[in-house]
């Protein structure tokens, strides 16, 4: 009789009454206090867990967060693990803000030197083969320094790893016919500052992408749903988002953000102009300020990445740069894309600077920030710098940012 | 290749060819854009003029617009040190990178006005006043005098004291810091 009864409920709702009084019910009227507060947490194989949900959750006790200002949004590099940036924590950076556009109503215009002007719908740009390539997208004012206190999120956190999906934009070009006499195309996003870059027809044959999807669901609105303009390797203000229009041209338009910004000032008063391609760095994410370590052996961890190619190798110092050894990549090991690095080091204890230096398949070396200065000269800009990055490991443990200085 | 006959490579090539059809040269997917629709939405300028509307502006009338709609956050001349500073005549010791010491081509400032600006109520300019503007900002960064009309002939015409600092990336890779 009573195991009649017990049929009668069902499993998934027993299982439900259970979880919820485990964790937020009230109780007689009292209600149970949230034990990732308490810290007090029951015995798991005591107690029924949470039933399964419509969205999956991170743990109450992993809390990574984008540092976010007015304008941008910065990856917690340092709480990450692999090569894939988790959607909800890729750096953002809008001109702007984030609009909000309906999919149904969103369209694509290519026109100008085309034989077709075309309008394409999202349906559309579906329709075509899709294609997915990993790949990082990295703003090119992406250097902080000034003081010791400073995670990698902070010194770089305008870098991000997605698995990228979408139509080639040599596709679209091919449907619309696009002159071969052109040279430049104008990008255009639908956002409040509408906001415009030329890029050279090069870069759109070759592996310019119209995409649509991250990391296997719809592109994130901080990324340009529902569609983005991705060019790999290239400085992230050129990859469009929420784009709207393509104009096929044979010159560039010099638009406000391909002159008064994105440039950078070099030596003799020049202003260096169209500076596409990132330049090959890396960054130790582990150990790296606030972490603390101990004596004994430290898996030394980080990230390198090239838009130029893929990583050939990192070198890895732990006195002041004195003596490199080769890290470990893991594979993957892509073109244009963050590449995961491990270094095995058994530290005595003693005060330690430690330090990576990528260099790409181009045979290009990652530069002291004193080699950039030698380049380009003391008043250089703030885009694309790319310095090796160092940590200092105290006698206690703790990690601290070594702030390059500027001059 | 070793251990592959050549046989076999030719017939799975065949195979592979018998079921992979071709890309085809069009989709044909997407519908033909009309010239009206085209003209609706392209508010590009290029530096040689192209796309300039008609209508022209003066300092005088570019004045009184920037006091009314810019001056909240540039300033009510735009060489006020905000973070936004918009007027520094070329040569100036000033260190913020303005229209007139950083600017190479005076039909961007036509360009981004009329898409993004003001602030708070993006494109919502008309033509005329975002000619006002420009001419104001010109003068106020001594480029043009007070009475210099500004329209789609006279813009493109204009070179800006900066242009002739702007040189094309060199970085090519390899091993060279630059």
């Amino acid at each position: 009789m009573e195991e009649k009864n017990d049929k009668k409920i069902p499993r998934r709702a027993m299982l439900k009454a259970a979880a919820l009084s485990a964790t937020t019910a009230l109780m007689g009227g009292v209600k149970v206090p949230d034990p990732v507060k308490t810290g007090v947490i029951p015995d798991p194989t005591k107690v029924q867990g949470a039933v399964p949900g419509k969205l999956g959750t991170r743990s109450p006790f992993e809390q990574p967060i984008k540092k976010a200002s007015e304008i941008s949004g910065r990856t917690p590099l340092q709480d990450l693990y692999g090569i894939i940036t988790p959607s909800d924590l890729h750096f953002e950076r809008s001109h702007a803000g984030v609009p909000l556009i309906d999919p149904q109503k969103y369209e694509l215009l290519i026109h100008g030197m085309v034989e077709r002007p075309t309008v394409f719908t999202l349906k559309d740009l579906k329709r075509f083969p899709a294609l997915s390539r990993i790949a990082f997208i990295e703003c090119s004012g992406n250097f902080r320094t000034g003081k010791e206190t400073m995670t990698p999120q902070e010194i770089c956190g305008l870098t991000s790893q997605s698995e990228w999906t979408g139509v080639m934009l040599s596709t679209l070009f091919r449907e619309v016919g696009a002159s071969p006499k052109a040279t430049w195309f104008l990008a255009e996003g639908s956002d409040a500052a509408v906001m415009t870059r030329s890029i050279p027809m090069e870069k759109g044959w070759k592996d310019a992408m119209i995409a649509y999807a991250q990391n296997g669901e719809a592109i994130r609105p901080e990324q340009g749903y529902p569609a983005r303009l991705f060019l790999p390797g290239w400085e992230g203000n050129m990859n469009i988002k929420w784009i709207r229009r393509i104009e096929v041209s044979d010159q560039p338009f010099m638009t406000r953000e391909e002159t008064s910004k994105y440039t950078e000032t070099i030596k003799d008063h020049k202003i260096r102009q169209f500076s596409f391609d990132m330049d090959a760095r890396s960054i130790i994410t582990y150990p790296s300020y606030p972490q603390e370590v101990e004596k004994g052996w430290i898996e030394i961890r980080g990230i390198a990445w090239s838009g130029r190619g893929k990583i050939d190798r990192v070198e890895i110092s732990t006195d002041g740069g004195k003596h490199w050894n080769n890290a470990v990549l893991q594979e993957p090991v892509l073109d244009k894309a963050h590449t995961f690095f491990r270094y095995l080091w058994r530290w005595d204890g003693n005060p330690a600077e430690i330090m990576s230096r990528a260099v790409d398949d181009t045979g290009y070396r990652q530069p002291f920030m004193k080699q950039l200065i030698d380049a380009r000269g003391s008043d250089m800009g703030g885009y694309h710098l790319n310095p090796v990055t160092a940590w200092l490991i105290e006698r206690d443990g703790k990690v601290l940012f070594k702030p390059e200085k500027r001059k | 290749m070793k251990g592959i006959s050549s046989r076999a490579l030719v017939w799975g090539l065949l195979l592979y060819a018998c079921h992979t059809p071709d890309t085809p040269a069009r989709f044909g997917f997407g519908r033909p854009a009309s010239q009206a629709e085209i003209d609706s939405q392209n508010i590009s300028i290029r530096p040689d003029g192209a796309g300039l509307p008609a209508g022209s502006g003066n300092f005088a009338a570019g004045r009184s617009i920037f006091q009314a709609k810019c001056a909240s956050c540039h300033g009510p001349t735009g060489a006020e040190p905000t973070p936004n500073r918009l007027v520094a005549a070329f040569g100036d010791t000033v260190k913020a990178k303005t229209i007139g010491n950083y600017w190479p081509y005076a039909t961007t400032i036509f360009d981004y006005i009329r898409r993004a600006m003001p602030f708070n109520a993006p494109g919502s300019l008309t033509n005329e006043e975002v000619y006002h503007l420009t001419a104001f900002l010109l003068c106020s960064n001594k480029i043009i005098d007070s009475t210099t009309v500004i329209d789609a002939r006279s813009l493109p015409r204009i070179v800006m004291p900066a242009k002739q600092y702007y040189v094309n990336d060199d970085r090519k890779g390899g091993n060279e810091v630059k």
